[in-house]
């Protein structure tokens, strides 16, 4: 019976795929040969998991003060021991986790937003529009990422919303010169003649038929970014310039545990691990989806 | 009959500049296409041939716009196409399409060929909403592809069956003109010719008019009409199918047509070799073009730029660019 069903199964006319479907098995399958990179994105998962429901799971207010229990080390009430304030180091990881992963997520997305765009117009259309953005763009470049955005943040003063705006500006170059690049190469392809020959407008080309065939180096690009937006985002309010206190932001509570460093070494050890678990996570799961993208290494 | 003008071509010229230096200035031109002219008559097929880089791709690209020309005119069915705002022509190009050579990058790979085809409909508005996914199914049946097959994605066909689909896609706006830009040298032979025939049964169906790019004289017999030769960036000769391969009479012509392999080791054929190579389009030589490499060529040849002249003992609309065509057909001027 079961060998009949395996049968007639058999005879059936296999379904195919689209690209898309496609591509997202093979991707998966190269992405699953590369341990790491599994790994890597299950961390994530996991992260996102602990960043969404982990603050409803946790007892206590992240701001709740109890100065009787400060500088106190892990225990059984305080998993992670207390800070100076006698906050709850736990609770307050679990719920700066979502705040650090939710301004490198944002603001990857706003920067890559304006950077692909950028690309696709620098790259496309080419010519003396394409040298100013180009040119724009290298003089982004020249800044250390974290002096561009402390620059920014100096004169938009110190939010979360700012450094999101912060970092977003300082993801468009990066952004933009891999789109261009691919762009670029896809442009001079025979089917976007055709599509011009067709009488296809700008927008159509560039919406439907370039930005598709480019997607990858995208993605690729935007899994990397999110790490280090995230050093950056902690990197700047661990100097003072970003979320401001008492918000639990990791780079926030790392700065809060470096006067106490040598008494409580906990209050500084927790959060450090943990941007080091989010950045590790991206960088390795970029580097695998990189490797599983590249059609230069498909076999 | 009165054959009817479609398509015709003044003094087209096409030059690439080069830039250099520091301020990007142009320093220099690519001549790819020089003071060429011709017309195309409606249902007829009019092929360019001609080595690598003289010029048939751009001449085919300048009447479609993609590139724009830097000189010249185009007039098409009466309308200058060259004067056309990017929205007018945008709607012109309905009646002009193009097939390419390489039928793997001429297909966007993540739309299905039904929305390759319905979305050429969508740009051109030309079959009401409701009836392009019909229309789609009958021009892929048209092209000798099936209806069912409709869903499927580029990737799942064979390149024979993609120069289809390409072709379809250029006759879902029922164009006028099309372009075939070496529209079969990227196939095997065997589907070459069911291409071709394909192309021809379309012709007489549809009234279609090609101008037909190729550089196999093979298949440049099989479906012309009339055959221009080009040189780098000049015509060297224009005519009819029959007169050209039987009575050619620029020397380049000559060695082209002697290089037609023929399938009868027992014929000896008197093979006209050149020497050297094309010379570079960027600084052409003065005078005749070909007089580099060309057997009979004299003084004047290094001087003066040879006009197409139609003689006594050639057909009507029949020309070719050379000085010396009578004494090389009276055997006055022998090759050196």
């Amino acid at each position: 019976m079961s060998a009949e069903q395996a049968n007639s199964t058999a005879l059936k006319p296999k379904k195919v795929d689209g690209p898309l479907k496609r591509s997202i098995k093979d991707f998966y399958k190269k992405l699953a040969k590369n341990k790491s990179a599994l790994v890597g994105g299950y961390l994530i998962i996991f992260l996102f998991i602990v960043a969404i429901v982990g603050p409803f799971l946790t007892t206590q207010d992240p701001d709740f003060i109890d100065y009787g229990v400060k500088f106190e080390g892990p225990s059984a009430e305080h998993w992670l021991g207390t800070d100076h304030h006698g906050r709850d180091m736990f609770t307050r990881i679990i719920h700066g986790l979502g705040i650090t992963m939710s301004i490198g997520i944002i603001a990857t997305i706003i920067g890559g937003i304006a950077g692909v765009i950028t690309g696709l117009i620098s790259g496309y259309y080419g010519g003396k529009l394409d040298a100013v953005i180009m040119r724009l763009i290298d003089i982004l470049l020249a800044f250390p990422g974290i002096l561009l955005a402390l620059a920014l943040i100096s004169i938009l003063g110190a939010s979360l919303q700012n450094v999101m705006i912060a970092i977003s500006i300082f993801a468009i170059p990066t952004f933009a010169r891999i789109v261009r690049g691919s762009t670029l190469s896809v442009k001079n392809l025979e089917y976007i003649d055709a599509m011009k020959a067709l009488g296809a407008s700008d927008f159509r080309i560039i919406c439907k038929h370039i930005l598709p065939n480019i997607l990858s180096p995208i993605i690729v690009q935007a899994s990397l970014f999110i790490a280090s937006a995230v050093l950056s985002a902690s990197g700047l309010s661990f100097l003072g310039l970003g979320v401001q206190p008492p918000s639990p932001e990791l780079g926030a509570l790392l700065s809060d545990g470096r006067d106490f460093m040598w008494d409580a070494g906990h209050i500084a050890l927790y959060p450090g691990l943990a941007i080091m678990l989010i950045v590790l996570a991206f960088n390795i799961f970029g580097d695998g989806l990189r490797d599983a993208l590249d059609p230069k290494i498909n076999k | 009959m009165q054959k009817k003008e479609l398509l015709k071509v003044n003094n087209l010229k096409q030059y690439f500049p080069i830039k250099g230096g520091f301020l990007g200035r142009t320093v220099n031109n690519v001549k790819a296409v020089d003071d060429v002219s011709f017309e195309i008559y409606e249902g007829e097929t009019l092929s360019v041939v001609g080595e690598s880089g003289c010029g048939k791709s751009t001449t085919g690209r300048a009447i479609l716009r993609l590139d724009e020309p830097t000189e010249g005119a185009i007039e098409f069915d009466g309308t200058d196409l060259l004067s056309l705002s990017k929205s007018e022509m945008r709607k012109k190009r309905k009646d002009l399409q193009v097939i390419f050579q390489d039928p793997y990058a001429s297909l966007n790979p993540r739309q299905t060929v039904g929305k390759i085809l319905i979305e050429a409909m969508e740009i051109q508005n030309v079959v009401p909403r409701k009836q392009r996914r019909q229309r789609a199914i009958e021009i892929l049946e048209t092209v000798g592809l099936n209806g069912g097959q409709i869903d499927r994605y580029p990737h799942e066909f064979s390149g024979g069956q993609r120069q289809r689909i390409g072709i379809a896609r250029a006759l879902s706006v029922d164009p006028k003109l099309i372009i075939c830009d070496e529209a079969v040298s990227a196939l095997d032979v065997s589907v070459q010719a069911q291409v071709l025939n394909l192309l021809k049964k379309l012709q007489k169906e549809l009234n279609l008019t090609f101008f037909f790019i190729a550089h196999d004289l093979g298949v440049v017999r099989h479906i012309s009409d009339r055959i221009i030769v080009m040189y780098l960036g000049k015509v060297v000769e224009i005519a009819d199918k029959k007169s050209l391969f039987d009575n050619p009479q620029h020397p380049y012509t000559k060695a082209l047509l002697s290089a037609i392999p023929v399938p009868d080791p027992e014929i000896k054929k008197e093979r006209i070799i050149l020497t050297g190579d094309v010379p570079s389009p960027i600084d052409p030589p003065a005078g005749c073009r070909f007089h580099t490499r060309c057997p009979f060529a004299t003084e004047l040849c290094k001087t003066d730029v040879p006009e197409l002249r139609n003689l006594d003992h050639m057909q009507e609309g029949h020309s070719a660019a050379c000085h010396h065509m009578e004494k090389i057909m009276a055997g006055e001027l022998q090759p050196v």
